[in-house]
């Protein structure tokens, strides 16, 4: 059976480069960082080599690259810890009504420590209207937070408008680009912002390492207390092996960027355009242009996104859904709710995002095989038998 | 481990009775789309049995899984034992599901008294 992974939004594929670089560091390269000698030395040596990679993905100093075990912690010392450093000052942070939870969940622990959060709604392609972050900000607020990319619809966010915005009211940016480093280009001095998050598993590094970039200036407050790893805003042992894999991976990222946009693009355009023109009643989510390269994602009217998921995975193709059934929580995602959509025409959330191996016949293949198991749960659905016989009543 | 055992897959791939009833004895409706889950059960019945069941279920795998059985096992049942299906016990005949699925996906027993429920309140009506 063909097998088409589609899912590289929650995980993209390790490159066999990234694997090769980081062997030796899972082998004979065991030492700890911190120490002071020539064990130490290799493995301090492979840290610092692989900052200075992810600092010129970003256009970043290596000194303000912190490595962390994932985007979510990234995010999670971003907000908190900006916030919690700057609370002297206020005790007000603002973010968007669809970030990560890794965001929205932090804003959340801010309020048990006396903060309050403002949410900034976005429009029905997710997108957000930099005036409403202006409008959202206030003399106490310490923090702003808003996404760059969307991982769950892929809508660009207007990052850099936004910057012009908080700087002018002298107020920290913290965005969240673990969809977008790696993927497009990012440069912090051009996007204007003072913090930034990103993971290397959205990029063909591995997975449990991160890294948060920290404008020199912006102080902040750890969330783990340790040694002086990180400039001591992170404590603990490096993870070696995962920071040198990031590294390779943001290394290469940078010099094939063009050419992976030019290649995902297409594939993405096709999708975007033949599903809905294959299947009746399908909407696309997020921004119709302004999106992430590989990225295709869909409402799919009256049936549910697990059961479509698993008929899908039944003939090999992978991919994500952000229904109710499929979220362990049991609710709709909070991004498909802000953008708009009921919780009936959420549940047939489906998201295809494409990677270096997505080949123009796999999606040949993704557009022969859903109408089918559209079609198998049409015919299963209460809710499509009610429309078609409304339909037929009405006329 | 997969997130649904064997007996759930093949209630979730080959669901039985799906469909409708054309002139249903009892119709039952149980869920809502924003708890994710909406079944419609269809009956016929004939000497106080459930001569045919069929369903029509919009949700996720387990849902789908648990409608099949709830028809597979209600059929030819009487009413009286039909009534008697609890959600615990279809999930007992499926070898059970993950801990998260067992309320809103499981209300296929619910939706099938009801139409037991509309059959009888029918009969009534109808002074029989």
């Amino acid at each position: 059976m063909r097998k088409v992974y589609l899912d590289n939004a929650s995980s993209t594929p390790i490159l066999p480069e990234v694997k090769e670089a980081i062997l030796p560091y899972l082998g004979e390269v065991y030492g700890n960082p911190s120490s002071l000698h020539d064990w130490g030395d290799a493995a301090r040596m492979a840290v610092d080599e692989a900052r200075e990679k992810v600092a010129g993905l970003i256009n970043a100093g290596p000194e303000e690259i912190i490595f962390t075990g994932c985007g979510t912690e990234s995010n999670n010392l971003a907000v908190k810890g900006i916030a919690l450093a700057a609370q002297a000052k206020g005790k007000h942070v603002v973010v968007s009504a669809i970030e990560h939870f890794s965001v929205l969940n932090s804003a959340k622990t801010l309020e048990k420590f006396g903060f309050e959060v403002t949410e900034v709604p976005v429009d029905k392609y997710g997108a957000i209207d930099p005036e409403d972050v202006k409008k959202a900000i206030r003399k106490d607020t310490v923090l702003v937070s808003i996404m760059h990319a969307n991982g769950e619809i892929g809508t660009i966010e207007p990052i850099k408008k936004i910057a012009q915005i908080t700087k002018e009211l002298k107020v920290p940016l913290h965005t969240d680009a673990i969809a977008t480093a790696g993927t497009i280009p990012v440069d912090v001095s051009e996007l204007g912002v003072d913090a930034l998050s990103l993971a290397g598993n959205q990029f063909y590094g591995p997975k449990g390492v991160g890294a948060l970039w920290v404008r020199r200036g912006v102080r902040i407050m750890p969330l783990f207390d340790g040694g002086i790893q990180e400039g001591g805003r992170r404590g603990g042992t490096e993870n070696v092996p995962g920071i040198v894999g990031l590294g390779k991976a943001a290394e290469i990222a940078k010099a094939s960027m063009e050419s992976r946009i030019s290649q995902l693009t297409p594939l993405r355009n096709r999708l975007l355009k033949e599903l809905p023109a294959k299947v009746e009643h399908v909407v696309v989510t997020g921004h119709p242009q302004n999106r992430l390269p590989g990225h295709a994602s869909f409402c799919v009217e009256f049936i549910e996104g697990e059961s479509m998921l698993m008929l899908l995975n039944n003939k090999g193709i992978a991919v994500t859904s952000g229904s109710a059934c499929t979220s362990r929580a049991l609710k709709a995602s909070h991004v498909l709710i802000a953008i708009g959509l009921s919780h009936e025409i959420a549940q047939g959330s489906i998201l295809f995002t494409m990677g270096l191996d997505t080949t123009p016949a796999d999606i040949d293949y993704v557009l022969e095989t859903m109408p089918p198991v559209v079609e198998r749960l049409r015919q299963m659905s209460p809710l499509y038998a009610k429309f078609t016989k409304a339909g037929k009543g009405g006329q | 481990m997969p997130v649904y055992n064997q007996k759930v897959m093949d209630h979730f791939m080959n669901p039985r009775n799906v469909g409708e009833i054309e002139n249903a004895d009892g119709i039952g409706e149980e869920g809502n789309p924003v708890c994710g889950d909406m079944m419609t059960f269809y009956i016929k019945v004939k000497d106080d049995r459930l001569e045919d069941v069929k369903f029509k279920t919009f949700g996720c795998g387990a849902a789908i899984a648990v409608s099949s059985m709830v028809s597979e096992l209600a059929k030819g049942m009487t009413l009286d034992e039909a009534m008697k299906l609890t959600p615990a016990s279809v999930a007992d005949k499926l070898e059970g599901l993950p801990s998260n699925k067992m309320h809103c996906s499981n209300l296929g027993a619910q939706a099938l008294h009801k139409a037991i429920e509309d059959y009888r309140s029918k009969q009534k009506a109808g002074g029989k």
